[in-house]
């Protein structure tokens, strides 16, 4: 695209801000329909459920006639379907989930509790992806050689390591040979939580760095072949510049955006870490809860982590549509 | 850079390319050479390697390898070798029909979006981005919440949580084919939609389709793995290689990782030979597009 085209677009879109409000609104519409069709897919799941609701809830333990009751009124399960839909949606908008079976207290308690180390989790996580990604992909589309090379090899291995499995290795050498880090555990509130953090962060981590730093050496071979690269260098600009200023810049709006995408996806990636290093947050109680039987807090949680999910890819997509002008906002973007 | 020189360099690299797109590079071969050695493992493993895998013997726990177990044995003394092997099944079987049922179910949804086109490509649309909002990982909790533990549930849950990768790729891949002449001379002969989207389209698109599998066949062995590693896949004591991970990381305390170890090591060697190939599959197809 030449530079007056984009000028042009600029201006265009600077003409008035309608499309543009008009375009968040659309994808904020967006974001509410997906959260409300995630919220039905929760919500029946328990009527796709084999057996009716209160004996699934139930699950074959031996209630007395009070407690059933009770289990059925907190459900309001002689309600009609979609009034119970309503009741339920209600109340988890006001962060009510009901109680929970097995330790008779507000689902709500046991999902604030718990988030913290999840958030942290998953936040540690982004970091790693996003300094480590970009610092190894921005070097090896800089710097080709033999270095860069066998780090992009590397890089296509560890893409095939399941997270369980880098978190083992990093368990066995780290923790047990070395024992530089905690094997289990999340530690106390602050720095001990960030310290027992590393290596579930790492773990979770490392499949997305190298697949970031594949992507960012890519984007960066591609922009330095391009005309305007080119066109740059034949005007004698110093290769400081032109990497600054024409390759980085260029590089930069869809890499971030795959990366963006990449770090949402490490939610549901978590609860499989926080398994293996026994943290204690929302993915373990998820985990424990499904093999307890617990299922409101089976469907708090998946409601909790498909909303962050859904949010987190919302944000991504307006945050590129938003800073990218020449990402059409109008109707011919799909 | 003279332009001479910069066009000489242009076309060595296009010629590059299209030698790469047309041949078969060490890694491809190295990469189907390790599946296959997988695959037959997984076939006749089991009757060449006649050892129960099952078969309980305290007080080989934690060995190493010797002659009666080549690759030692897990905490319960069973034998890891025939473990591996046997495991390869479940490992291989799950993922397969994932990636058979979704690409079908995908396939199907795109070509009909793409020839009915209005609304219902809209409402295609709308479906497969509201599939997209669920993790396949989490997903699958669900179902295994639902349904109890398994592989039945889990597989059913990712089948569908796949959809939505192959059905994008084959809807903007036959979004561009219906606008070829081929498409509207086939119309003007008065070739049905149906016939047009399966024998004319979707041979087209069919390389997209095969890479896109490939690559998904790597995703949904590590879903499906990890959920076994977690306790909600296949159930003890069936082997499976993410189980073994799982049930190995008692002995990776004890300083015996041996069971964990050689199941990563399969798993990895599977999903990197099978990210190896879908790479190449779709450097082709795109170079056909």
């Amino acid at each position: 695209m030449t530079t007056t085209t984009v000028i042009a677009t600029r201006k265009a879109r600077g003409a008035g801000a309608w499309p543009m409000t008009r375009f968040i609104g659309g994808r904020i519409l967006g974001l509410i329909v997906t959260l409300l069709i995630a919220s039905v897919v929760v919500f029946g799941a328990l009527y796709a459920a084999p057996g009716s609701p209160l004996t699934f809830l139930t699950h074959g333990r031996t209630m007395t006639a009070a407690a059933k009751a009770q289990l059925a009124a907190e459900y309001h399960l002689n309600d009609p379907i979609p009034l119970q839909y309503l009741r339920w949606l209600g109340g988890a908008v006001h962060g009510d989930f009901g109680t929970s079976i097995i330790y008779h207290v507000p689902v709500s308690q046991m999902v604030a509790g718990r988030s913290g180390t999840t958030v942290l989790l998953v936040a540690m996580a982004a970091v790693v992806v996003l300094v480590a990604g970009l610092a190894i992909g921005l070097y090896a589309g800089l710097k080709p050689g033999w270095l860069s090379r066998s780090a992009m090899a590397g890089a296509t291995a560890i893409m095939a390591v399941p997270t369980f499995v880098a978190a083992v290795v990093l368990i066995s050498v780290f923790a047990v040979t070395l024992g530089w880090f905690p094997v289990f555990g999340a530690g106390a509130p602050g720095a001990d939580a960030v310290y027992h953090m590393v290596l579930p962060a790492v773990a979770l981590a490392i499949a997305s760095v190298a697949f970031v730093a594949r992507l960012a050496q890519g984007a960066i071979r591609a922009e330095l072949g391009s005309d305007h690269v080119q066109t740059a260098k034949s005007r004698g600009l110093p290769g400081s510049v032109i990497v600054r200023r024409h390759v980085i810049r260029n590089a930069a709006m869809p890499v971030l955006t795959v990366a963006g995408l990449t770090i949402a996806g490490l939610i549901a990636g978590s609860v499989v870490i926080e398994q293996v290093f026994q943290l204690g947050g929302l993915g373990q109680l998820l985990v424990s809860s499904v093999q307890q039987k617990d299922f409101p807090v089976v469907q708090a949680i998946c409601l909790v982590y498909v909303a962050a999910f859904i949010v987190l890819n919302t944000l991504i997509d307006l945050a590129y549509t938003l800073l990218d002008p020449r990402v059409s906002t109008g109707r011919s973007a799909s | 850079m003279t332009v001479a020189a910069a066009d000489a360099r242009l076309l060595q690299e296009s010629e590059k390319r299209m030698r790469r797109a047309q041949g078969v590079s060490v890694g491809t071969w190295v990469a189907l050479g390790i599946l296959g050695v997988i695959l037959l493992m997984a076939l006749i493993g089991p009757l060449l390697y006649r050892v129960d895998p099952n078969a309980v013997d305290l007080s080989a726990a934690y060995q190493g390898p010797t002659a009666a177990h080549p690759l030692g044995a897990d905490g319960n003394g069973r034998d890891l070798l025939a473990r591996i092997i046997t495991g390869s099944r479940t490992a291989l079987i799950g993922p397969a029909l994932v990636v058979l049922v979704s690409t079908v179910l995908g396939v199907i949804l795109a070509l009909a979006a793409v020839w009915f086109g209005g609304w219902y490509d809209q409402l295609t649309v709308r479906v497969i981005d509201a599939i997209f909002a669920f993790p396949g990982l989490l997903l699958a909790i669900l179902a295994t919440a639902l349904f109890g533990a398994g592989l039945t549930a889990a597989v059913a849950a990712l089948s569908i949580a796949y959809v939505p990768y192959i059905a994008r790729i084959v809807r903007s891949a036959a979004l561009r084919e219906r606008t070829l002449p081929y498409v509207a001379a086939l119309r003007v002969q008065g070739v049905r939609g149906l016939v047009i989207s399966t024998r004319h389209i979707l041979p087209n698109v069919g390389g997209l389709i095969v890479a896109n599998a490939t690559i998904s066949f790597g995703f949904a062995l590590m879903d499906l793995a990890g959920l076994s590693f977690i306790g909600l896949g296949v159930q003890p004591p069936t082997p499976d290689w993410g189980a073994m991970v799982g049930t190995g990381m008692a002995g990776v305390l004890q300083g015996a990782p041996l069971e964990a170890l050689w199941a990563s090591a399969v798993i990895v060697l599977v999903v990197a030979s099978v990210n190896v190939l879908g790479d190449r599959l779709n450097e082709r197809a795109e170079a056909r597009a």
